[in-house]
């Protein structure tokens, strides 16, 4: 009875995934829309995009190759999988083990892998200088990311995505400066991960400042569909990270019964309804930089993560 | 099978290289050296592999120096590391047996592979210093004899006197290591040096010397400027064993010391080995990054790796020094799963990087492009090695990285401040040092295999011969599998843990559903299984799903690229191109990379040129001054060439007199 438990969670929390991150996306563009007071489309377009590009047939370059057609479900899957064991509305996921977050990051790691190798396929230049920029912002992404984990690491002890969500609800974790650095260098990241301005604009396609646009210019169909899912997946999935470390509350508990899931659900709802709306208001409010200036601030990222993991380590023996 | 037969394939391989000098110039002469080759070392690998887990055998032959006589051990290390060796040596004779044919001066070649193998097999099997390092210098000289095989090309050339250079200078820091340990008394033989306790200046000192020695060897910054002359400079299967397998030999012959001769460690130790393996993962890397030549983008790869493991081998250390053997267990099983890590998928790319070499004759990525077409089963190889190199879930480099960083977060426990302030930076060397694999490895891949053809020659390539692709296919899998099944391999590394730390990890067979659990499941684990099926299913699942459910249909087109036709092929982002970003933002720092733009004024209709300057800053800071120090030091001592033999005599006589005089202040 428990393992069917288990596994209906964590179903749910697959689709869960799956279903809402379109609507994510939709309501972010639909806010910053509105925040320039222009009407936007409904929050359910990209819905409707999917749909759309999945019936779709698909336009193939002339020397596409397998890796090309092959790209997009892998990168898909890594991004999904990966969605699917960051706690979302309950903890104590039944294959949460499965992978720390140091896998989670890596995970996202191999998607973006595929993804820059993709843009290369074709050999246009469009695809190179995308995947060129975005190789060099995982490069500063990814260390800051996983300094991140050594704080958040050392204070929960244990890099287990459910069981620092469980620490994190407990009055053990009190105020600490290493959590503030963590979540400032969290933000920093997650901007920089999913293409966001100040880094990247998801909405550009002005040739010469496209980094993720760049790499996907040649996909069409029900490739572009896997692709945008993922992408919409991605920011979803730091969403939910943010708020499963640092704003845990609703969060359902092992085997609390159907009521706390429910709860659990609302508010995971609701603090990604709040995240997206602090998302479209920063965005909004700043003006994209130069991708030289990007190494500045993901360095910042870095630098941050790593105090935060210093003062850890000094604290240790004080 | 009998232990001796480890003994009994190093002699089958000397007598391999007689028959390979008798037989080299008939047509069967390669597939018959190789074939052989590749027999012994499975025989080899297989013996090793049954002594892992029994106790050390031991056998003292009659030769070498009359009063010490040949010791040879095989203990769990040394079982471990014949393992590695003889693995990488099968899978590069088994390549080679294709890969051979190409050869145009076979007999430069075929003798010295097996001498080779056998050397590396000799270093790990002694268990007495002199044949130590009759060994290490028997496979230090093989090797330079291979990396001479192209004798004709200057660059070789020049790779192979600096090579020699450095391998004797490594091979001198570890003569005077083992005179140290040994003592006055000249007790050479292993298990005597094991009884002896050194003081802690002396065993300070051999720490020194044996990072020197062996670090050399290994490719430690800033220890490693032959190595990216040396190993692309050989042909390609043995570029594969001296990165694959020969650095591995050098991290086998550093554990011996500090983990089996000297005794119990000082925690200071290990800041230098940390030390050193930081900036190795990380310079390693980034020279990697700007590399134009397939080969010794490799090269300058495994300088990373090396650091990769140095840094697991320095955190054993640290831990051990305090007495926390349960963590010192895991950091040794990460550097120790590196070292069988890395040997695969560094092989499988020297092996890919030659069979592009032997399809279309060129080594320059810029010149490349455009191969997943033409050769399709070597890209696929390739694309697996360079998704493991870079860490990738589920492939194996992940596993290592992973316990790596799970030993990392071990360490507030220490209580030295040096190594707690160092500790965290390293850590972020490390996340750097594998994301910069990535990128460095999506150039390498993207570059070579994707996007369109960039000269004739990569326009015609052919897929390469049926032996090349059973070995790249075999190490693609032997990449894939310790990497979905990380439990066993570390289970089976136990006694080897258990043999240098005195710790062990928990047993993993264990634990529920194959996944590793490094210290308890509250704190962290990883299923690389049950993560390679989810990919898999979600995958397939959503393919079938798509392709049922919407469309399948695929239209063929001309690219899109915002409306632009497609121009000439070096209208493409080039190697050096996808590496701007991160050479700029590096690169002034690091290697002190210089850009000069030459660009016309309006009007006048010669090209523009930009040019860009990478330099070597460790080669221009250190050993260019120490080259000309020597230099003028000869130029110095010149005249002594010239004297009478009288003056000759004289200064003997002044010698002796000398070192005569030193005795008696001595003693």
């Amino acid at each position: 009875m428990v393992v069917i438990t288990d596994i209906a969670v964590q179903g749910t929390q697959m689709a869960l995934v799956l279903l809402i991150s379109p609507l994510l996306t939709g309501l972010v563009r639909k806010l910053k829309a509105r925040l320039v007071r222009r009407q936007g489309p409904s929050v359910f377009q990209p819905y409707r995009d999917l749909l759309r590009l999945l019936r779709k047939e698909v336009v193939l370059a002339e020397n596409a190759s397998w890796l090309f057609r092959v790209a997009p479900y892998l990168i898909f899957a890594a991004t999904w999988v990966a969605a699917a064991l960051v706690p979302t509305f309950a903890t104590g996921l039944v294959f949460s083990w499965s992978a720390d977050l140091i896998a989670i990051i890596a995970l996202l790691g191999s998607a973006r892998f595929f993804l820059a190798l993709a843009g290369l396929d074709i050999g246009t230049s469009f695809g190179g200088i995308g995947s060129s920029r975005e190789m060099l912002i995982g490069t500063l992404a990814e260390p800051a990311m996983i300094m991140i984990v050594f704080t958040l690491a050392l204070i929960a002890g244990s890099t287990q995505l459910s069981t620092m969500a469980d620490y994190m609800l407990s009055p053990a974790v009190g105020l600490r400066v290493s959590l503030g650095l963590a979540l400032i260098a969290l933000i920093m990241v997650a901007i920089a991960e999913n293409a966001r301005i100040p880094i990247d604009n998801p909405a550009t396609h002005l040739e010469l400042t496209m980094v993720h646009e760049a790499m996907v210019l040649e996909y069409s169909g029900r490739h572009l569909a896997m692709i945008e899912l993922a992408a919409a997946l991605k920011l979803q999935l730091y969403l939910s990270l943010i708020a499963c470390l640092f704003a845990p509350w609703g969060l359902a508990r092992d085997g609390e019964g159907l009521a706390a899931y429910a709860i659990g659900i609302g508010a995971f709802v609701l603090k990604l309804a709040v995240g997206g709306l602090l998302l479209a208001l920063f965005e909004t409010s700043i003006a994209k930089m130069r991708v030289f200036r990007v190494p500045e601030f993901l360095g910042a990222a870095l630098m941050l993560g790593l105090l935060g993991t210093l003062l850890l380590f000094v604290s240790k023996s004080l | 099978m009998p232990p001796v037969a480890g003994l009994g394939c190093v002699a089958g391989l000397l007598g391999v290289a007689v028959l390979a000098v008798l037989l080299g110039r008939s047509r069967a002469g390669t597939p018959f050296v190789y074939g052989a080759c590749l027999v012994i070392s499975a025989i080899a690998c297989a013996n090793a592999f049954l002594r892992i887990g029994a106790d050390p055998w031991a056998i003292t032959l009659p030769l070498g120096l009359p009063w010490l006589g040949a010791h040879f051990r095989i203990d769990a290390l040394a079982a471990f590391f014949l393992i590695v060796v003889n693995l990488g040596g099968a899978a590069a004779s088994l390549y080679s047996i294709g890969y051979g044919r190409h050869e145009s001066a076979p007999l430069r070649v075929l003798p010295f592979f097996p001498v080779f193998l056998a050397g590396m097999n000799l270093v790990v099997l002694a268990d007495d210093a002199f044949s130590f390092l009759l060994a290490w210098e028997f496979m230090s000289l093989s090797s330079w004899a291979l990396v001479m095989a192209h004798h004709q090309d200057e660059e070789n050339r020049r790779a192979g006197y600096i090579y020699l250079v450095m391998a004797s200078f490594g091979t001198l820091c570890l003569l005077l290591a083992f005179g140290l340990l040994a003592g006055p008394e000249g007790g050479y033989a292993f298990a005597s040096i094991r009884a002896a306790v050194p003081s802690p200046t002396l065993a300070a000192l051999v720490l020194i010397l044996t990072l020197v020695g062996a670090g050399s060897k290994a490719g430690l910054v800033p220890l490693h400027v032959w190595l990216p002359l040396a190993h692309p400079a050989a042909p390609s299967p043995v570029s594969a064993l001296m990165s694959g397998v020969m650095t591995k030999v050098a991290v086998y012959g550093f554990l011996r010391i500090l983990f089996d001769l000297i005794g119990p460690p000082v925690w200071w130790w290990s800041v230098l080995v940390i030390a050193l393996g930081g900036l190795s993962a990380v310079m390693g890397v980034l020279y990697a990054m700007m590399q134009q030549d397939l080969k010794r983008l490799l090269a300058y790869s495994t300088v990373e790796n090396i650091g990769i493991i140095f840094i697991g081998i320095g955190l054993a250390l640290a831990f051990r020094a305090n007495a926390m053997e349960w963590a010192a267990a895991l950091a040794i099983t990460a550097a120790l799963l590196h070292v069988l890590n890395h040997m695969l998928f560094k092989s499988l790319l020297f092996f890919g990087a030659g069979a592009v070499l032997s399809a279309t004759g060129l080594r320059d990525i810029e010149q490349l492009g455009g191969l997943i077409r033409r050769m399709p089963i070597t890209s696929f190889a390739f694309l697996v090695g360079s998704a493991a190199i870079s860490a990738l879930p589920p492939l194996n480099g992940f596993v290592s990285e992973w316990l790596t960083f799970q030993a990392i977060l071990l360490s507030p426990e220490i209580p030295q401040w040096g190594l707690k302030l160092m500790i965290p930076a390293v850590g972020g060397l490390l996340a750097l040092s594998a994301t910069l694999a990535g990128a460095c490895f999506v150039r390498a891949f993207g570059i070579t295999f994707l996007g369109r053809p960039r000269a004739p020659a990569a326009e015609t390539a052919k897929e390469v011969d049926r032996f090349s692709l059973v070995a790249m296919i075999a190490l693609a899998l032997c990449c894939l599998l310790p990497g979905i099944l990380p439990g066993l391999v570390i289970d089976f590394i136990g006694p080897i843990v258990k043999q240098l730390v005195g710790g062990a990890m928990p047993r993993q067979e264990e634990v529920a559903w194959l996944s590793i659990v490094p210290i308890a499941e509250s704190r962290s684990s990883y299923n690389g299984l049950l993560v390679f099926l989810f990919i898999a299913l979600s995958t397939s699942i959503t393919v079938l799903g798509i392709h049922r459910l919407a469309s399948r249909a695929v239209r063929r087109s001309a690219a899109w690229d915002c409306g632009f036709p497609l121009a000439s092929p070096f209208t493409q982002y080039s190697g050096s191109s996808f590496a701007q970003p991160i050479r700029r933002v590096f690169g002034s720092l690091v290697f002190q990379a210089r850009e000069k733009i030459d660009m016309p004024p309006p009007g006048d209709t010669r090209p523009a040129r930009l040019q860009v300057t990478v330099s070597d800053l460790i080669w221009e800071f250190f050993y260019a001054h120490v080259a000309d120090a020597v230099m003028a030091a000869a130029d110095r001592l010149n005249h002594l060439q010239f004297l009478t033999i009288r003056k000759y005599l004289s200064l003997v006589f002044v010698a002796l007199i000398f070192l005569l005089l030193v005795l008696a202040i001595w003693s």
